[in-house]
């Protein structure tokens, strides 16, 4: 895809349209969520773990486990140096946090710092993305263009520029890993090398995977991959390794415009929560029952 | 509302590859070929005698190098084991391990059972390393009783009775893994499981026509007429169920047309407008069932028939491929943005290349004429009585009688003698297929 255009905006009035929240339909709005979340989730987390208790009884009888599986120490190849006690099988989950975000597309300018931050915070490799940022041009011929920020921003590339007399609106959407509550990766796994952490993010067990790119078929919104360095599938973790540590992930630490919000869904004090409570939010194809804990502000139609 | 092509940044890497497809391919050839073979075993269809112990043969072949082209994919062969040590119970690729295996063994016990009277008597009279390997594969017996070959055929039925289900679930899970990636709107139907199973058994049924008429045109052997006639009648109505679910299909998605299909019919009309368009509608489906709507009729010249329905089953084979590439590779071109294709490259060399998947479409005829020299395929008729029907013994006493041994010592001759292989082989098969159908 070539950057035929360039962005209108120089600030955070991107969007053109004041009254595209009111467009934006209510659902989740101030629940992080539906409404029923608590109880669907500890349907899974139950099914999740009597399933995985009786076919690890089951394996257990033919052969001996890798010791990471029975050890709580962290793998030595976990590249985002996460805990072997953050997956579903050995997590204690009586502390009970769950982790959201928020993408608001008015605010952002599509600077690109965000993938920049993300692509050496995770040594992501040239090709791939862990985020990425759209931006859509609304035509007043009634065409829609739709293409990639580049890591240094429109600014900073040699795109050429758009005529502002040619376009009705334009605005930018950041996209990451949806976490999805009912994550269709995790599903299709074989070999349960994709796994939830106690939080609620879904990880890879670098040890476990096979690259069978299941997974990578199954992820509706395209953020898996194939690591060529590792052979593993690779996809965006809300930067566990940083979220452990109580920072934040690093493509929110690097937005200047703050149009990355990443917060705890069950602290109602939480800035996420309040935001979450404050506008109205929708998610990324809803219609496909992922139930994402990645919600967008002014999130319009054509964007899937 | 006209929207400009994008595709998201991590779909041009194309995951799943040819080899991918090749999966499918090869386990509907062996679904498809154990039907046949269950034809004559369970449902008595005595006019496919003839390939009914290829069929089976066959589909032992595939099904030894069904998992070469998973293994050449997967980024981590070394850990392919832990599909079958720790499933995952909600993927349903983890059902892979139990299916599999189950079927193999399945296969390999029945092929053993059927051909037990002739390796058994191979082992008494072959020297040399054959003979160990016969020896090896008779598991000590040296003597078929009727009582125990009673116990065979008893089992060989109840084998090719318990296979049907293992063949549709072998395939129709293949169909489960595409048609369940509700990601994907291009696979995800109900109907890919039953549309792939339709599609296996008419590559079965295609393969194992093209397969008899070659190994008869090596030999130097007219083939049976009414047995390929049969052939051709069931791939007609197979073909004819399996395009329409293939057409259903389409048909439902273009006239419910939902938010994707504009996409889906860019795909269908651009992007694969050779491969499906062309190969897998006109060349591998409109021609085939024209052929075949020629061949089948009861007074036509026994050399058309066997021309049509040649040319008919390559084509049909041609179409199975056809439709699995559009289907695996097709679904991988339409980017998850709906708003762009991506291309898939097929590379000649490497690991998942067109050379590797040459060779892996190439070993298991390789395997096939290896099998063909190691057991009867083409034995007498007195053969496939001794598989399906009680045990008649031609002479008194208890063992294979002297002269099906003496049958035997002409197959193992001319499976060892290189100077006259063919001809000797083509005298005895020839005046084999003169006693049957003359």
């Amino acid at each position: 895809m070539k950057f035929q255009l360039n962005i209108l905006n120089n600030g955070g009035d991107c969007c053109g349209s004041d009254d595209s929240r009111e467009k934006q339909c209510g659902n989740h709005t101030g629940c992080g969520g539906c409404s029923d979340a608590p109880d669907a989730s500890s349907r899974r987390q139950f099914l999740n773990k009597a399933s995985t208790v009786a076919l690890g009884s089951f394996s257990l009888t033919l052969l001996p486990m890798s010791g990471d599986l029975l050890s709580d120490e962290p793998s030595p190849d976990d590249p985002d140096g996460a805990p072997a006690d953050a997956g579903s099988r050995t997590a204690d989950q009586s502390d009970e946090v769950v982790y959201g975000f928020l993408v608001d597309t008015e605010r952002c300018v599509g600077t690109g710092k965000c993938l920049t931050a993300c692509r050496e915070e995770n040594n992501v490799p040239e090709g791939y993305a862990r985020t990425w940022v759209e931006r859509f041009v609304h035509y007043k011929d009634g065409t829609v263009q739709v293409d990639l920020v580049p890591e240094t921003g429109f600014a900073g590339s040699d795109v050429p520029p758009i005529a502002p007399g040619l376009v009705d609106r334009a605005y930018f959407v950041p996209k990451l890993c949806n976490q999805c509550e009912d994550a269709p990766c995790n599903q299709v796994c074989p070999v349960h090398a994709a796994f939830t952490s106690p939080e609620g993010v879904e990880l890879v067990d670098p040890d476990r995977c096979i690259g069978c790119a299941y997974c990578v078929q199954a992820c509706p919104y395209g953020v898996r991959f194939i690591n060529p360095e590792t052979g593993n599938a690779d996809k965006c973790t809300w930067c566990y390794h940083r979220i452990k540590r109580n920072e934040t992930p690093a493509c929110v630490e690097a937005c200047p415009v703050d149009a990355r919000v990443f917060g705890r869904l069950d602290d109602p004090e939480s800035e996420l929560r309040k935001r979450l409570a404050a506008i109205p939010t929708s998610v990324l194809k809803e219609h496909l029952g992922t139930h994402p804990k990645l919600h967008y502000v002014a999130k319009s139609g054509e964007v899937i | 509302m006209h929207a400009s092509s994008f595709v998201f940044p991590n779909d041009p890497h194309v995951p799943w590859s040819i080899m991918i497809v090749l999966y499918p391919y090869i386990t509907g050839l062996v679904a498809g070929a154990f039907v046949v073979s269950a034809l004559y075993h369970v449902f008595h269809q005595d006019v496919l005698k003839p390939v009914a112990r290829l069929a089976l043969v066959t589909a032992l072949c595939f099904c030894v190098f069904a998992t070469l082209p998973l293994l050449l994919h997967l980024h981590h062969p070394e850990r392919a084991f832990n599909i079958m040590i720790t499933p995952s119970a909600t993927s349903a690729m983890s059902g892979f391990g139990i299916i599999y295996n189950v079927y193999m063994l399945l296969l390999v016990v029945e092929v053993w059972l059927v051909f037990r009277p002739d390796i058994v008597a191979l082992a008494k009279t072959t020297n040399g390393w054959p003979g160990m390997v016969y020896r090896l594969l008779s598991l000590g017996d040296r003597e078929i009783t009727k009582e125990s070959r009673a116990v065979d055929e008893w089992l060989i039925r109840a084998l090719a009775i318990g296979g049907i289900p293992a063949a549709c679930v072998l395939h129709g899970y293949v169909g489960f893994l595409f048609g369940a990636v509700k990601a994907n709107p291009w696979w995800s139907t109900a109907l890919m499981p039953v549309i792939f199973l339709a599609s296996a058994v008419v590559s079965g049924i295609a393969a194992l026509i093209a397969l008899y008429l070659f190994f008869c045109w090596r030999r130097k052997i007219t083939p049976d007429a009414d047995c390929v006639r049969a052939m051709s009648r069931y791939l007609w109505v197979s073909l004819t169920i399996a395009v329409s679910l293939e057409m259903l299909e389409l048909v439902h998605m273009a006239y419910e047309a939902g938010a994707e299909w504009h996409a889906i019919s860019t795909l269908l009309t651009e992007r694969l407008a050779i491969s499906y368009g062309v190969v897998q509608v006109l060349i591998g489906s409109v021609c085939p069932f024209l052929l075949l709507l020629l061949a089948v009729r009861p007074r036509l010249n026994p050399r058309w028939l066997t021309g049509l329905s040649g040319i008919a089953s390559v084509l049909v084979l041609v179409q199975v491929f056809a439709m699995r590439w559009n289907v695996v590779v097709g679904g991988q071109m339409l980017s998850k943005s709906f708003r762009g294709f991506v291309e898939y490259p097929l590379h000649i060399g490497g690991r998942e290349g067109l050379i590797a998947a040459a060779v892996i479409l190439a070993l298991p005829f390789v395997a096939l004429i290896f099998a063909s020299r190691l057991l009867p395929l083409w034995e007498s008729g007195d053969k496939h009585v001794l598989s399906s029907k009680p045990f008649q013994p031609a002479n008194t006493g208890n063992s294979l009688t002297t002269g099906t041994l003496t049958s035997v010592t002409n197959q193992q001759r001319t499976m060892f003698n290189e100077e006259d292989t063919a001809d000797t082989d083509a005298f005895n098969y020839g005046a084999v297929m003169r006693n049957e159908h003359v």
